[in-house]
């Protein structure tokens, strides 16, 4: 078994209003960063998973967030890097 | 007729609607503690409000894993009545018991008011106290309640007459302020496909006695009782 560290981006998914990052964006606008198109703010998980290999670690996450760390009907999550510890 | 309400850690309307069951409706309640397997043969269970494990992860996520969620699951698949309110709502839709999730409010905001519903729906086994289109006040109280799910669910909800209650205009909530969170189709209320699960996020258990207001929330608790006492 080898330990993975597995980072892990929840998101609002796209399309589905998202007050939380529109507040954000707002306040970026008030500080004069008029660039910033939009923002969504979601959730970044650091999970330490011991697996025989990165491709089980990574099923292992993907299983894990449809089932308990992304909601399916209203988040998408991608998992955003695989390290060794 | 016995009630069980489930206390899961953080919950803070479970006493709101043991009291409701006790004093306004007269019947017997226990508390379903959440690491028990039990339900002590109630015949109604009710998820109350609150915020179960803190809301972490999301409202409801971690408490729909709660050792008694299986026996609630058993409940509802045996056709028999639940009733989950706010935090019990967002429960239930997390455990799959009712489609959807309830989101942050648009407004970003805690709101804790009074609310103006429509009763869309008054042959439920929980609204059947109440006329059609009825009108009624209850308090709602919480910081995500806005009722999201596809276009596919939503439709199958309206077309299906399993939207209970919908937050409706009334002469003090201005024809545009009306929906206090952004609900999907000012959803305030829904059933499941089966008609025994009522998922709402206003608080029935909390307008029970007039000595506080309006007592609207009465008349779903007595629906209950005469569709199981019948």
């Amino acid at each position: 078994m080898i330990r993975y560290r597995v980072a892990v981006h929840v998101v609002p998914r796209r399309g589905l209003l998202d007050p939380q990052g529109k507040a954000v964006a707002d306040a970026l606008h008030t500080l004069g960063f008029s660039g910033v198109a939009a923002v969504h703010v979601g959730r970044h998980l650091v999970l330490e998973i011991d697996a025989a290999d990165e491709t089980t670690a990574r099923e292992q996450t993907s299983l894990m967030c449809e089932k308990l760390l992304a909601n399916p009907v209203t988040e998408d999550f991608e998992i955003a890097t695989v390290s060794r510890t | 007729m016995k009630f069980g309400i489930v206390t899961f850690p953080g919950s803070n309307g479970d006493y709101d609607a043991y009291r409701g069951v006790i004093e306004a409706l007269g019947e017997e309640a226990v508390y379903l503690w959440h690491k028990d397997h039990d339900l002590q043969s109630v015949d109604v269970v009710i998820l109350p409000g609150g915020f179960s494990y803190g809301d972490y992860l999301r409202a409801g996520a971690i408490a729909r894993f709660s050792p008694i969620m299986t026996e609630v699951r058993a409940h509802a698949e045996r056709g028999a009545p639940i009733l989950a309110i706010c935090n019990g709502f967002q429960v239930a839709c997390e455990a799959g018991l009712l489609p959807g999730a309830l989101l942050r409010n648009n407004s970003l905001k805690f709101v804790c008011a009074p609310v103006s519903l429509r009763v869309e729906n008054s042959a439920t086994m929980f609204t059947s106290g109440y006329d059609a289109k009825e009108i009624v006040t209850l308090p709602i109280a919480h910081g995500d309640g806005r009722y999201s799910a596809d276009d596919e669910t939503l439709k199958r909800l309206e077309g299906e007459g399993q939207v209970v209650f919908r937050y409706a205009p009334d002469a003090i909530q201005a024809e545009e302020a009306y929906n206090p969170n952004g609900s999907m189709n000012d959803i305030a209320g829904i059933v499941s496909a089966q008609g025994n699960v009522l998922g709402m996020m206003p608080h029935p258990e909390r307008a029970v006695d007039p000595l506080l207001g309006p007592a609207d929330g009465l008349p779903l608790f007595e629906s209950i009782l005469h569709r199981v006492a019948a």
